[in-house]
C-alpha cells in the first residue's frame, strides 16, 4: 500500500530576524508516512516540530530541504490540497459570514457544482450540530461552536485525508467529546486521520498509529501498543521516549 | 477564474457589511446637499463650485474607500488566522491576491457608482441636464485610476507589515503623485545632477494619476475627449497595475504564512 502523505529528509530552517542570532532548525531530516485509512497520532512537546511539519504539508512554509507529497502529489502544487480537509489550532472564520455562507464559499474554491454543495453543507450542518445556528453570523458564536464550523469547513470537500492541528485545545469535555465521535465516525468510513495533540489519553484510545517528535527529529513510530511497550499508559512512555526525567523534591 | 471571483465575492460582502463606506457615503451626502442648498452672493455659476467641491468629496472619499479596504486585506487575513484555513484548499496565492484585487476594485466600482448617480442627480436638479457621455467618461477612468491605486495598496500590504503604516504610505504616495507627479519635470529643468536624473527618472517611473482626473469634463461641460487618448489611457494603468500586481505576486510566492 502507497502512502497517502509522505514526507523524505524534511528540513526547516528559521532565519533569525535578530543579527547575532544563530537559525533555527525546526525540523531535522523528518520521514514521515501515513497509510490511507489510518488514524495517525502526531505528538511532542510544544516546539516540537508539530505545527511546523503540518505547515510544510499545506503549503504555508517552504522546507529548506527535503521534499513532503500528499497522495503522491508535491505539496508546493495547490491540486495536493484537493482531497484533504484541515483544521488549523485555533479556529478563525470570516467573522461577517454566517456557518452556511462560509461553507459555500469553501465549497467554490473546491469547484463543487451547487447542488452538490446543498447537500453537503446541509450534511455537515447536521453532523456538527449547528443547522438552529446556521444563518447567524459567525461572530455570535461560542468557542465551541466555532471549533465545530472549523471541523464542517475541514469536511466541506467530503476529503479523504484530514489534517487536525489540535483539534479538541480548548474544548469543554463535551466538546472533545463530539470531536472524538466525529473523528471515530471518519475513520468508520475509511477516511485517514493526521492529528497533533496533546491530550495523550485520547491519542491512546483513537490512534491506530503514533509517531512522536522531540526538537525537530522523529523519536519513534509505531502502533499505540508497540509504544506503549512496559509502560502502563501513553503518557508514561511518550515522557520516556522525549527523555524526560521526574525531579524529586530536595 | 472561479476561485479568483469566489474570493472577490468576500471582500465585496465584507465591504458592504461593514459600516466604512456608508459612513462616507452619508457624509458626502450630506455636505453636498447643505452646500447645493445654498447659493452665496445670488452667483448664477455657483453650480460650478458645487460640482467642483462635490467632485472633490467624491475622489477623496474614494481613494480613502479603496486604499483603506485594500491595505486590511492581508494584514487581517493573518492576523484573523483567517489566512491558514484558506490557503489549505486548492488555492494559489496569485488567485488569492488577484481575489483580492478583483473584489477591492469592483467594490470601488460599486461605491463609484453610487456615488456619481448621487452626484448626477444634484447637478441634474439644478442643471436641468445630464451629459452622460462626459459622465461616463469621468467615473471610468476614476474607476481604471483606482484598480492601479489599489494594486499599489496591496503590494504595499504584502511589504509593510501594518495595515495603518500602509496605508499612511499609500496615501502620501498617491496624494503625491496627484498634487506633484506632474510638475516633476519641471523640477528637473532647475537642479542639478545628479538630481535632475533622479528627478526624471521618478517622473518617468511613477503612474501619472493625474491622466485619469476627468471631473472638468463635467464640472465644465467641455467636450469628450477622444476615444483613442481614452483607449490608451486605459492601456496606461492597466499596464501599471499588471507590474504592481506582478511585484505583489512575487512577493507572496514565499512568504511564509503561519
Amino acid at each position: 500500500m502507497s502512502p497517502i502523505l509522505k514526507t523524505e529528509k524534511l528540513r526547516v530552517e528559521f532565519s533569525s530576524r535578530e543579527f547575532h542570532q544563530a537559525t533555527k532548525v525546526a525540523l531535522h531530516g523528518l520521514d514521515l508516512e501515513v497509510n490511507a485509512g489510518e488514524i495517525f497520532g502526531f505528538l511532542g512537546p510544544n516546539g516540537a516540530g508539530k505545527t511546523t511539519t503540518m505547515n510544510v504539508l499545506l503549503g504555508f512554509v517552504q522546507p529548506t530541504g527535503g521534499t513532503a507529497y500528499l497522495f503522491g502529489i508535491d505539496v508546493r502544487q495547490p491540486v495536493a490540497r484537493q482531497r484533504i480537509g484541515y483544521l488549523p489550532e485555533m479556529t478563525y472564520y470570516y467573522k461577517f459570514l454566517t456557518a452556511e455562507e462560509l461553507l459555500r464559499f469553501y465549497a467554490k474554491i473546491f469547484g463543487l457544482p451547487r447542488a452538490e454543495a446543498d447537500k453537503r453543507i446541509d450534511t455537515l450542518l447536521k453532523l456538527v450540530e449547528l443547522e438552529s445556528a446556521s444563518k447567524r453570523p459567525i461572530k455570535s458564536y461560542s468557542k465551541g461552536m466555532q471549533q465545530r464550523v472549523g471541523l464542517a469547513q475541514a469536511l466541506i470537500n467530503n476529503p479523504d485525508l484530514l489534517i487536525l492541528d489540535e483539534p479538541t485545545s480548548g474544548l469543554d469535555p463535551l466538546g472533545r467529546m463530539k470531536v472524538r465521535e466525529i473523528i471515530q465516525r471518519l475513520k468508520n468510513e475509511g477516511k485517514t486521520v493526521f492529528f497533533s495533540s496533546h491530550e495523550l489519553g485520547e491519542v491512546e484510545t483513537i490512534c491506530d498509529r503514533v509517531a512522536i517528535i522531540h526538537q525537530g527529529e522523529l523519536k519513534t513510530v509505531g502502533s499505540v501498543t508497540e509504544i506503549m511497550g512496559q509502560h502502563p499508559n501513553l503518557e508514561k512512555a511518550f515522557l520516556n521516549i522525549i527523555g524526560y526525567q521526574p525531579q524529586t523534591a530536595p | 477564474m472561479k476561485n479568483i471571483f469566489a474570493v472577490a465575492g468576500i471582500v465585496i460582502k465584507e465591504l458592504y457589511r461593514r459600516k466604512d463606506f456608508y459612513v462616507l457615503f452619508i457624509v458626502t451626502i450630506l455636505i453636498c446637499v447643505v452646500m447645493a442648498s445654498v447659493n452665496i452672493f445670488d452667483d448664477k455659476q455657483i453650480i460650478r463650485y458645487l460640482k467642483e467641491l462635490s467632485l472633490l468629496l467624491i475622489w477623496i472619499s474614494s481613494l480613502v474607500i479603496a486604499i483603506t479596504t485594500t491595505a486590511r486585506q492581508i494584514p487581517a487575513e493573518k492576523e484573523n488566522r483567517t489566512l491558514l484555513p484558506l490557503l489549505a484548499k486548492p488555492l494559489s496565492r496569485t488567485e488569492l491576491i488577484l481575489g483580492k484585487f478583483f473584489g477591492c476594485w469592483f467594490a470601488c466600482g460599486l461605491a463609484l457608482i453610487c456615488f456619481y448617480v448621487f452626484f448626477g442627480a444634484l447637478a441634474a436638479s439644478r442643471e436641468h441636464h445630464w451629459p452622460l457621455l462626459n459622465y461616463f467618461q469621468a467615473a471610468f477612468l476614476h474607476w481604471i485610476m483606482l484598480g492601479v491605486v489599489v494594486a499599489i495598496a496591496l503590494l504595499g500590504s504584502l511589504v509593510f507589515a501594518a495595515p495603518s503604516s500602509n496605508s499612511t504610505i499609500c496615501f502620501v504616495v498617491v496624494a503625491g503623485i496627484l498634487f506633484v507627479g506632474k510638475y516633476l519635470d519641471r523640477v528637473a529643468l532647475s537642479l542639478s545632477e545628479p538630481g535632475r536624473s533622479i528627478a526624471y527618472s521618478i517622473y518617468y517611473a511613477i503612474p501619472h494619476l493625474e491622466f485619469f482626473d476627468m471631473r472638468n469634463l463635467i464640472i465644465h461641460d467641455w467636450p469628450l475627449i477622444s476615444w483613442n487618448y481614452f483607449g490608451l489611457d486605459v492601456l496606461y494603468a492597466l499596464a501599471y497595475t499588471a507590474f504592481f500586481l506582478i511585484a505583489a505576486c512575487l512577493v507572496f510566492r514565499r512568504k511564509t504564512v503561519n
